[in-house]
């Protein structure tokens, strides 16, 4: 199955992201073998506020790495309704540039009920993208407020994008978004301000401390629609690569992937319990407080 | 594949008329009946859908054409579909299509035309009922 991946064309892909996607009990004995036939891709991950120009940015890059000579694969993720669990997923309106190239892959995901900007199992489509050979591979978030900060934990590189009229100094000093950029980019940079607001986040985030041995973020200045400052914005990424793969870096990131999946191992199994129902009821009846709750169903 | 799962449907609108707004219409529909609705946009080529639809690995593919061009454009993409292996994704199309080419759009594995003043609900109803899942 996974060396089919390499060699195949999209539909074994397609067919695998469907199955990671809907948590097919097939992809877990699967697991081990895709992560050995990761290849290393550059995971980068591209989030921002709704309407800030995320979609036609990563069409821009994915037009830029092309020219490049790169394979690109894009995860593109947009909201699940909490409601229906429908969802609209429109990040390929801004793509349709690069339907038609083999070497670009682009797969759109609902977030289907996780908050944090992403899908659980968007780790695991990422991995996927990688042992099929695309390098980059890009995942673009659900439209990101101030804490939907996932990403950071799956990408090795995170660009923020904000667009000029973003806030005044206060905004880029709140923890959040902002903290886990690797990279900005102020783009629609063709407005008034665009500069003037990429000078304000250069001159906040110098005087902030924020992680350990971490230096303050460049803030570059994009316009999606023309190109301009994309190239510069490619190399940009291209050079964090490194950075990223430091050993203090991955070791942070690998400790961040682990207590993630440790969190939802231990949710699924507790769930799964049969005195589950039970304490969910004694919490309901305000007889157990939820934090003894779950100690009793890991304990159990 | 488990049954509570999304059904999976890209909506395109194929050829070059620029009116969105059924399209549109229907994806928020779908939306709320709890599909997950990949959107396009206008002015698709018959490869650009095939193309999308199999990376997408989507259950159907719902084709909004106002044009005329359906008996050029709907065939195309059904063939394309089936070259790429997708034999089992459903392709339903929507707009203003004269009885007697519904007839052979069918023929050529078009599985259904929904006319104007169709339901959503009807739409959903349909294409739950005629997913077929690996």
């Amino acid at each position: 199955m996974v060396d089919e991946l390499g060699t195949g064309g999209r539909r074994p892909l397609a067919r695998l992201l469907t199955r990671i996607e809907n948590g097919d009990p097939s992809v877990r004995p699967l697991l081990p073998e895709l992560f050995a036939a990761g290849r290393g891709a550059h995971v980068i991950g591209i989030t921002g506020p709704p309407g800030s120009g995320k979609s036609t940015l990563v069409n821009a890059l994915i037009g830029e790495w092309r020219r490049r000579g790169r394979r690109v694969g894009i995860l593109a993720v947009d909201p699940s309704s909490p409601y229906t669990r429908g969802a609209i997923l429109g990040d390929r309106i801004r793509m349709m540039d690069h339907a038609a190239d083999r070497d670009v892959f682009m797969r759109s995901m609902a977030s289907r009920g996780e908050l944090g900007g992403v899908a659980a199992t968007t780790w695991i489509a990422a991995a996927a993208l990688d042992a099929a050979g695309y390098d980059p591979v890009l995942i673009e978030t659900v439209g990101a407020g101030q804490s939907e900060v996932e990403v950071a934990r799956l990408a090795e590189t995170t660009v923020v994008v904000e667009v000029p009229e973003m806030g005044d100094e206060v905004q880029a000093i709140k923890a959040g978004l902002l903290e886990v950029a690797d990279i900005i980019a102020v783009n629609k940079g063709d407005r008034p301000g665009a500069d003037r607001a990429a000078r304000q986040l250069r001159a906040m985030l110098s005087t902030a401390g924020g992680r350990v041995e971490r230096k303050p973020p460049p803030v570059m200045v994009t316009t999606a629609t023309t190109g301009e400052g994309v190239a510069a914005l490619a190399d940009a990424i291209d050079a964090h690569r490194s950075q990223a793969r430091s050993p203090l870096a991955a070791q942070e990131r690998a400790a961040s992937q682990v207590r993630r999946a440790l969190a939802d191992l231990a949710a699924r199994r507790a769930a799964s319990d049969a005195s589950w129902g039970a304490t969910v009821q004694s919490v309901a009846d305000r007889e157990l407080d939820p934090l003894t709750a779950a100690e009793r169903l890991l304990g159990g | 594949m488990s049954s509570d799962t999304p059904i999976r449907i890209l909506i395109a609108k194929p050829g070059l008329d620029g009116h969105d707004r059924g399209a549109k219409v229907l994806a928020r529909g779908l939306r709320d009946e709890g599909f997950e609705v990949i959107y396009t946009g206008l002015r698709q080529t018959p490869e650009m859908i095939a193309d999308a639809a199999e990376q997408e690995d989507v259950d159907v593919v719902g084709l909004s054409i106002l044009s005329g061009a359906h008996m050029a454009l709907l065939p195309k993409t059904v063939q394309l579909l089936r070259e790429r292996g997708m034999d089992d994704v459903l392709v339903a199309a929507g707009g203003i299509i004269p009885d007697a080419d519904v007839v052979k759009l069918k023929e050529v594995g078009v599985a259904e035309i929904f006319g104007p003043g169709t339901s959503i609900g009807e739409i959903a109803r349909y294409f739950r009922e005629h997913v077929r899942r690996a």
